[in-house]
């Protein structure tokens, strides 16, 4: 593979110019910083959405989105009111398809792993260069789509997709006659066509282009999480493109499978689209969990603890995250028994998680702890994540869950994993491999600013989310009851200060990239063990021409 | 050390290798979705999951000492002006003993509409025992104006509910019963323009049968 590049002397430092460098590119490290760049991008839009709706939710009564429909969608009185209630339900659909298929998975998967993977692995560029730049391009036109079917009728009187980004039927079909719902169904097909197509190329790379001497027990563990994130999107991804395409047929060519007039069965579309979506939260934060280690090994100047262990628990949270899927559906009138196995099962989880908890901190352990940036952000993260791991271990409870079904409860439980979890192993691997794809230092003081605004502001937003899920509060409402007024205030001061953490984060970009102050190979000192520290920074446009050798 | 070859074949057909494997399996998992389906269907009829009733042709041959009450809804769809409604309120039966029970539609329109029924039971469980001799499921009625139709439902519930742990002590099973208009089944996003008041008025009644 190396020797295309050593064939004569200018090929190797041919690289193509302008424009087409990006739109063209076959490179794995320019398509991975196209992946970085849309998804902050898309980041800043559905951060921006649920900025919307705390603003909403931060008096009882409705403060401002009556008066947003009726400058976006030109209605007037209470028609406004009613569109404005609609347009909520719209935002916090397109917030969470948005954040998931358009933000995280684009920064873990797309960003992190294609830039890192191959350079882990002693490869000089992934299996399918082109496939990659496919799997890039199909993102843009699928959040476009996405965003249209904001603007389009939907419901009666409605606009945009309401409903969640599960859009179970009814309401999805029968509910929503307008073409919303069909563009959003359009853009997560193509969105899951590029996923696919990535993780096929994953697959590929981490089985064939490994380094001379890299077995898979000596990868990083980066590049296993990855490996495990591509099994669970080629298993998951089909059922989910299977049931929204009945979705779509029932919509718009006379099936049934979800309409009971004609004897289907709208159960049937949770049952496919958790069989989709509970692997699709292990997708979101394996990558996450590979970054973690290596950040936690870096700044501890140790070996991860228990190598094997954390590759197989990976392995056991991928397999047994596909037979809990029910555990979103305790109350569709599953029988006891049913309900006992999805208990039983979703609890056996906490068991390879808590292994993954324990080896970082054993990791830390008696380690040279240094508190650089990312270190900063890695232990947020282990502290964030487990306080969301217990509420999910409280949540596994049928009896439990059926009084905290669909409450604020709920949302505070999957925002600390995920918003908290998922982003803060982001931010962690953004700093981390900063100085690396870049060549630049950022400013470590306003790195730092970043950190604490943020983890200050995301605990403010969703610490009081649980009391105000205890306390009954349903999800899905512009509106709520004066009694929860306190909490939800508290909540939305939360969000403006994590919100303005952003600005903080995108400023730190700024300073870094006008600053110029070069980072060197290896910034981190001997901690960092992994291949692409032995690379420049930024690493060469085709490296690894001659291939490294794995003791 | 690098030679000065192309990337040599083999490596490039294990790559392919590979990537046809993961298509290949992406595709099979496509036709597992669909093919959960019919067999997702075949799991309700067999377990009376989601509240799906059985058909059968017996009756009963043993009657408990035991009451059970059935009660009776009845909901009609948006589009459809029907009058539909049970003849009674409930009924209190032993449990195994076959009763029959009658609901009247009546079309109050100027002219013919047609309809047909689903049907299911809450609690959800409870499906499995509930066994149907006869009944005006999924059979499609036409009704002329002013007519009206009685319809029959005889039924018993099975015996074997006192043996499942997880219902067991249930004492009422509601049958409840949906109209929707036909032709079914059309296309909903092609309906956008025509009917926007019977569209959301669907919704709502398609959703209450959910809960039911």
């Amino acid at each position: 593979m190396a020797g295309a590049a050593t064939h004569h002397d200018a090929h190797s430092d041919h690289r193509p110019t302008g424009w087409t460098r990006w739109v063209y590119s076959t490179n794995h490290k320019d398509i991975g910083t196209l992946y970085l760049i849309f998804a902050i991008t898309a980041g800043i839009i559905g951060g921006a959405l649920s900025m919307m709706m705390r603003w909403e939710l931060q008096e009882p009564g409705i403060q401002i989105f009556h008066g947003l429909a009726g400058m976006v969608y030109g209605i007037d009185g209470d028609a406004a009111i009613d569109a404005g209630k609609s347009m909520y339900n719209a935002f916090t659909t397109a917030h969470g398809l948005v954040m998931i298929f358009f933000m995280v998975m684009p920064a873990l998967i797309g960003g992190f792993a294609n830039w890192m993977v191959p350079i882990m692995i002693g490869a000089p560029d992934m299996a399918f260069p082109r496939m990659n730049n496919i799997s890039f391009w199909l993102l843009p036109p699928a959040f476009l789509l996405l965003l249209m079917s904001l603007f389009m009728p939907s419901a009666p009187g409605a606009h945009g997709v309401g409903g969640g980004w599960t859009i179970y039927p009814p309401f999805s079909t029968s509910g929503q006659p307008g073409p919303a719902v069909d563009m959003a169904i359009l853009s997560l097909h193509i969105a899951g066509a590029s996923s696919i197509l990535g993780a096929i190329n994953f697959i590929t790379t981490i089985f064939n282009m490994r380094a001379p001497g890299m077995t898979i027990h000596k990868m990083p563990l980066f590049a296993w999480s990855v490996l495990i994130t591509a099994f669970l999107l080629l298993l998951s991804l089909p059922v989910l493109a299977g049931g929204i395409t009945m979705l779509l047929t029932d919509r718009n060519f006379g099936t049934a499978f979800f309409a009971p007039e004609a004897g289907g069965d709208p159960i049937l579309f949770q049952h496919l689209f958790w069989f989709f979506g509970h692997p699709e939260v292990y997708i979101l934060i394996l990558p996450g969990f590979g970054i973690i280690s290596h950040i936690v090994s870096t700044f501890s100047r140790k070996p991860v603890f228990g190598y094997l262990g954390m590759a197989y628990a990976m392995v056991a949270i991928g397999v047994v995250g596909f037979v809990v899927w029910a555990h979103h559906m305790y109350t569709t009138g599953l029988s006891l028994d049913t309900q006992r196995y999805f208990v039983f099962a979703t609890m056996v989880i906490a068991v390879p998680t808590g292994v993954k908890i324990f080896s970082w901190i054993a990791t830390m352990w008696g380690g040279s702890i240094s508190m650089r940036t990312p270190m900063l952000w890695a232990i947020g993260f282990i502290f964030l994540f487990t306080v969301g791991g217990v509420t999910g271990v409280q949540l596994a409870n049928a009896g439990l869950d059926r009084s905290l079904h669909d409450t604020y409860y709920v949302v505070a439980h999957f925002h600390y994993v995920l918003s908290l979890g998922a982003v803060f192993a982001i931010f962690a691997g953004w700093y981390y491999w900063f100085p690396k794809m870049f060549g630049y230092m950022y400013s470590s003081a306003i790195a730092r600013v970043h950190f604490w605004l943020m983890f200050i502001g995301v605990n403010l937003v969703f610490f009081p989310q649980h009391f105000l899920g205890l306390a009954g509060m349903p999800r899905r409402y512009i509106d709520y009851p004066d009694a929860f007024a306190g909490w939800n205030m508290v909540s939305s001061y939360g969000a403006y200060l994590s919100g303005f953490s952003v600005l903080i984060f995108l400023y730190g970009v700024f300073e870094a990239f006008s600053k110029k102050r070069i980072a060197g190979n290896n910034p981190w000192g001997e901690g960092a063990t992994t291949l692409e520290w032995q690379l420049s920074s930024p690493p060469p446009f085709h490296q690894w021409e001659q291939l490294p050798r794995i003791k | 050390m690098a030679t000065n070859s192309k990337p040599v074949d083999p490596k490039r057909r294990a790559n392919v290798r590979i990537a046809v494997g993961c298509a290949t399996f992406f595709a099979a998992m496509i036709g597992a979705a669909y093919a959960s389906v019919p067999l997702y269907q075949m799991f309700c009829q067999v377990t009376g999951y989601g509240g799906t009733t059985q058909r059968v042709e017996q009756y009963s041959d043993t009657v408990l000492d035991r009451d059970i009450t059935v009660r009776f809804d009845a909901n009609v769809s948006g589009g459809l002006p029907w009058k539909f409604q049970p003849d009674q309120r409930d009924v209190t039966i032993k449990i195994g003993e076959t009763t029959q029970i009658g609901y009247t539609a009546t079309n109050p329109f100027s002219t013919p509409t047609a309809g047909k029924a689903t049907f299911n039971v809450t609690p959800e469980l409870a499906g499995a025992y509930f066994n149907k001799v006869e009944c005006f499921c999924f059979t499609d009625t036409t009704l002329k104006p002013g007519e009206t139709l009685d319809m029959p439902v005889v039924f018993f519930v099975d015996p074997a509910i006192v043996d499942d742990p997880d219902i067991k002590n249930i004492r009422t099973i509601t049958l409840s019963y949906t109209f929707f208009p036909l032709p079914a089944g059309a296309p909903v996003a092609a309906n956008a323009a025509a009917g926007k008041e019977g569209s959301a008025a669907g919704s709502k009644v398609s959703s209450d049968n959910l809960g039911g």
